[in-house]
């Protein structure tokens, strides 16, 4: 593909640097600045999130209740999740495609450069408001307890909590208007901004992967919204949508939860799909092994992951053909993920394969992954389920499927574009360390967990019986060194930025190979306005 | 604990680095489904292990795979990269043949877990029926053809005994050999009863009864407890099974149902209790139904749980406070005892309360001002 860009003679009068100083970033239409600015962002919601863990594991080191009482535990497991899920994946991702998409398909910025900067400072806000959810106890004595229901906010359990869950309530509202206008953007840039020549089967697989993304958010943001919206009302204004003496159905809320919640793993593990699908063919130096494949199984993914949701509930009591129907729908799930899963390692197959640090995440991701699918099918299982329901197993596959499929892809995604985000090359060395103690402790955390789970502990408890000791110990141990191994990452990207190895425009050799985007034909870091002249793809 | 059973083989190997590397610090614990002890949780346990061993083969599939095309096509080795693999006939037919090979390993787990799933939703006619309801935090068992009535709180043990969270003081007694059909329903929030050596978990909904069933086939004490997230106890509600001859289930019965004839004759006699009687008896009321919240002094819990020592409730007028033990407070954890406990029961809580942990209203309350409150 060879491609005539104008980006290194553009003198005209229009070309301007940033502004000085904070306007630069409040009052930003960059679309570099804004990702930048997600990107930090969701670097300290990850410290945020995972200080929550800390706590978690510490205080499940061994049983007994040792550092703070129940709700309080329990407040820590919810916004853990909250957080980890809306401040640190979904902003990452989102600071990656503010950053990548334009310059992949060779727009000159986002389609909408103000609801872009609309859309990131509601996040902040958000966050602000997620914290005064669980200092409320603490600042306004009486209110009621913390926010203890877990991430999924089941009524009547929400219904009993405090002021706090009215704070949690509103963030979800904030950071759902953050995605929903994000996805807009994101989808309208996707469609209307392509340099001329880039089709939509010649994007690069990251851009396809936020496609299909943005239009599931579209899709189901609004149903939480509704959702705790509703419970809103239950709380305060007498209404009884979820309450079965009002003749309400405290079923209703985890219906409408989940058929947000189901999509949403999704929204979480598309975008590094995307990712891996440039980092193998990168480093195997060959095309990616069934392009079209991966595009449409993602979408049959999409699709699928919208009609399956109640695989979360089985236990509630549905009728016998419900149950079947989502078992069976939920079981069809692994065709486009092995499928995909199958088409990296093809595309691994006969290449020329070397380890640079997004590599190694790379494989990393293919094999945790299908382990993480492999545990799904036998909780899709609706018999099995009604055993493993509501225990550590639960807990320790969605880690897998987490984790990997979704914050490693983002690392991958981290490490392969740092040089062309900052014009140096990060310490391939420290890269290195930094990977291996991750996965390793990664998996010494939540290992054991598919045992305690199988051997009964259920999760969100402050306290367990003395025969999960062993499993417990080894995952706290292992969880205090995976989280330690953040401050490694954080002085990898710190030290990047600050200086370093000059980064050539194109830094890894293979990165021109199957459907490549346009970000390579720029110099390393890009300048602030890019493609002001639209490039043409042949 | 290996599993007994013949395909917990290939699992086992699995686990085993892991396994000897804890069992070196103690030798009791689990790393599978517990032993199933009744028919219906065999099926499901044989399903487990089906879809264990299917998910270890591929596992160790895709592994190989990796590890080979890590050996294989390395750069450093000199490995030169085929351009056109992707357009071979392979290439061109894999989003064929991997979901094809995919959907047959579907299909084949799905058919047998349908089949299950059959077992487990089945209604036949029950032998005993049981209705399980949850409430924050304990669990209330009724015999509903036998109008007997089991309630079952956490046992309080240090952190290193043997049943730490795992012991009730009055657990459900059930018979062997026959079929037990559980109802489900809660007072309060969602829980779920489960003590996976017998049944497959429903959850517990208020406003809704949920069906589970059993037929147990070895006798024994099987040991769960709450699997859905209901508030500050949820991990001190142990859901304890005592599983007996036909024989002594039916003896126990008759024991039972005497016990609770006299508790009855006592709380409805005109007898006017004296003090002492009633802070003794409120006091053991208090600690099995009111502690987990109000805590062991009455201080409750700053922000969660008012405390009782020193509130304005315990202290002023007792016609209030009795109003609130009997119809509890709505929207908050706090349950309406009235349906709970007798008489006699809450006359002796609110006694030993008001006049308890600096609490000085002095008055004493008899059975028949309940009554009069209900």
């Amino acid at each position: 593909m060879s491609v005539a860009t104008a980006h290194d003679d553009h003198h005209d009068s229009h070309d301007h640097g940033p502004p000085k100083g904070w306007q630069r970033w409040v009052y930003s239409t960059n679309h570099k600045d804004i990702g930048t600015m997600y990107l930090f962002f969701a670097l300290f919601m990850l410290f945020f999130g995972g200080a929550m863990a800390m706590y978690i594991r510490a205080e499940l080191f061994m049983p007994g209740v040792q550092l703070a009482n129940p709700d309080f535990y329990n407040n820590m497991v919810t916004d853990h999740a909250l957080v980890m899920v809306f401040g640190m994946v979904m902003p990452a991702a989102a600071g990656m495609a503010n950053w990548m998409i334009p310059l992949m398909i060779g727009a000159p910025d986002m389609a909408l450069p103000r609801l872009n900067n609309l859309s990131f400072w509601l996040l902040p806000a958000a966050a602000l408001m997620l914290i005064l959810s669980i200092l409320a106890p603490y600042l306004f004595p009486g209110s009621g307890g913390p926010v203890n229901t877990g991430w999924t906010l089941l009524p009547p359990l929400s219904i009993q909590n405090g002021i706090g869950m009215d704070f949690t309530i509103f963030a979800i509202h904030m950071l759902g208007i953050s995605s929903i206008l994000a996805s807009i953007n994101i989808v309208t840039t996707i469609l209307n901004m392509r340099a001329p020549g880039m089709t939509m089967m010649k994007m690069p697989l990251f851009v396809w992967a936020w496609f299909f993304t943005a239009l599931l958010l579209i899709a189901v943001m609004p149903v939480l919204a509704g959702a705790v919206t509703m419970l809103l009302f239950d709380r305060h204004f007498g209404t009884s949508f979820f309450d079965a003496a009002g003749g309400g159905d405290p079923i209703l809320f985890q219906h409408l939860f989940w058929f947000f919640g189901h999509p949403e793993v999704y929204v979480l593990l598309l975008p590094s799909i995307g990712v891996l699908g440039l980092v193998i063919p990168t480093f195997a130096r060959k095309p990616l092994f069934g392009y079209k494949a991966l595009v449409y199984g993602m979408g049959v993914l999409a699709v699928l992951g919208m009609v399956v949701w109640a695989h979360h509930q089985y236990t509630i009591g549905m009728s016998l053909f419900a149950t079947n129907y989502f078992m069976i729908g939920t079981i069809l799930i692994s065709i486009p993920v092995g499928l995909m899963l199958m088409n990296f390692i093809f595309t691994m197959w006969r290449g020329s394969m070397t380890f640079e640090t997004p590599m190694l995440f790379g494989i990393a991701i293919i094999l945790m992954f299908s382990f993480a699918g492999v545990t799904g099918v036998m909780l899709a299982v609706v018999p099995a389920d009604m055993q493993y329901h509501d225990t550590m197993f639960v807990v320790a596959h969605f880690h897998y499927a987490l984790i990997p499929g979704a914050v490693f892809g983002l690392y991958a995604g981290v490490f392969y574009w740092l040089p062309k985000w900052t014009g140096h090359m990060y310490d391939e060395r420290l890269g290195k360390i930094f990977f291996w103690w991750t996965t390793i402790s990664f998996n010494i955390t939540f290992f054991p967990q598919h045992f305690s789970g199988l051997a009964g502990m259920p999760r969100r408890i402050v306290d367990y019986s003395i025969q999960y000791t062993e499993f417990n110990m080894i995952s706290s141990i292992g969880g205090f060194l995976f989280g330690l191994s953040h401050l490694l990452f954080l002085y990898i990207i710190i030290q990047t930025i600050r200086g370093g190895k000059k980064a050539p425009d194109k830094p890894w050799e293979g990165s021109q190979i199957g459907t490549p985007g346009l970000e390579w034909t720029l110099p390393s870091p890009p300048p602030f306005h890019s493609f002001t002249q639209a490039p043409v793809v042949k | 604990m290996v599993s007994k059973n013949k395909t917990g083989l290939p699992a086992a190997l699995l686990l085993l680095p892991l396994g000897l590397l804890t069992s070196i610090a103690r030798a009791d614990y689990g790393y599978n489904l517990p032993e199933p002890a009744a028919t219906l949780t065999q099926e499901i346990f044989d399903l487990h292990m089906l879809t264990t061993v299917v998910g270890t083969v591929i596992m160790v599939i895709v592994t190989a795979m990796i590890v080979y095309a890590l050996y294989a096509y390395r750069h450093d080795k000199g490995a030169v990269p085929d351009q056109n693999f992707h357009t071979s006939w392979f290439g061109r037919w894999a989003w064929v043949l991997v979901p094809v090979i995919v959907l047959g390993i579907d299909l084949s787990i799905a058919s047998s877990a349908s089949s299950t799933l059959s077992s487990v939703e089945d209604r036949s006619k029950a032998d005993v029926t049981v209705k399980v309801i949850g409430s924050q935090w304990k669990w209330t068992y009724e015999y509903m053809d036998d109008d007997i009535k089991v309630v079952s709180n956490l046992k309080k043990l240090e952190p290193t005994d043997p049943l730490y969270l795992r012991d009730v003081d009055d657990p459900l007694v059930l018979p062997t050999g026959q079929r037990v059909r559980f109802l489900l329903t809660s007072t309060d929030v969602l829980h779920n009863w489960g003590v996976a050596e017998i049944v497959p978990k429903k959850i517990n909904i208020p406003g809704y009864i949920n069906e589970t069933w059993a037929h147990i086939t070895k006798e024994g004490t099987y040991r769960g407890q709450c699997y859905e997230n209901c508030g500050a106890g949820h991990a001190f509600m142990p859901a304890v099974v005592r599983a007996v001859s036909p024989a002594e289930y039916q003896q126990w019965k008759t024991e039972r149902k005497a016990q609770q004839a006299q508790a009855a004759a006592e709380a409805s006699s005109d007898k006017a209790w004296a003090k002492e009687e009633l802070m003794a008896k409120g006091q053991e009321i208090y600690t099995k139904n009111c502690m987990a919240c109000h805590q062991a002094q009455g201080q409750g819990i700053p922000g969660v749980f008012p405390a009782l020592a020193g509130s304005k409730i315990a202290n002023g007028a007792a016609a209030d406070h009795i109003n609130i033990v009997v119809k509890g407070k709505t929207g908050t954890a706090m349950a309406a005892w009235g349906p709970q406990l007798n008489d006699l029961d809450i006359a002796a809580v609110v006694t030993f309360e008001r006049n308890s942990w600096g609490n000085t209203a002095g008055d004493v309350v008899q059975p028949k001002d309940i009554k009069a409150a209900r």
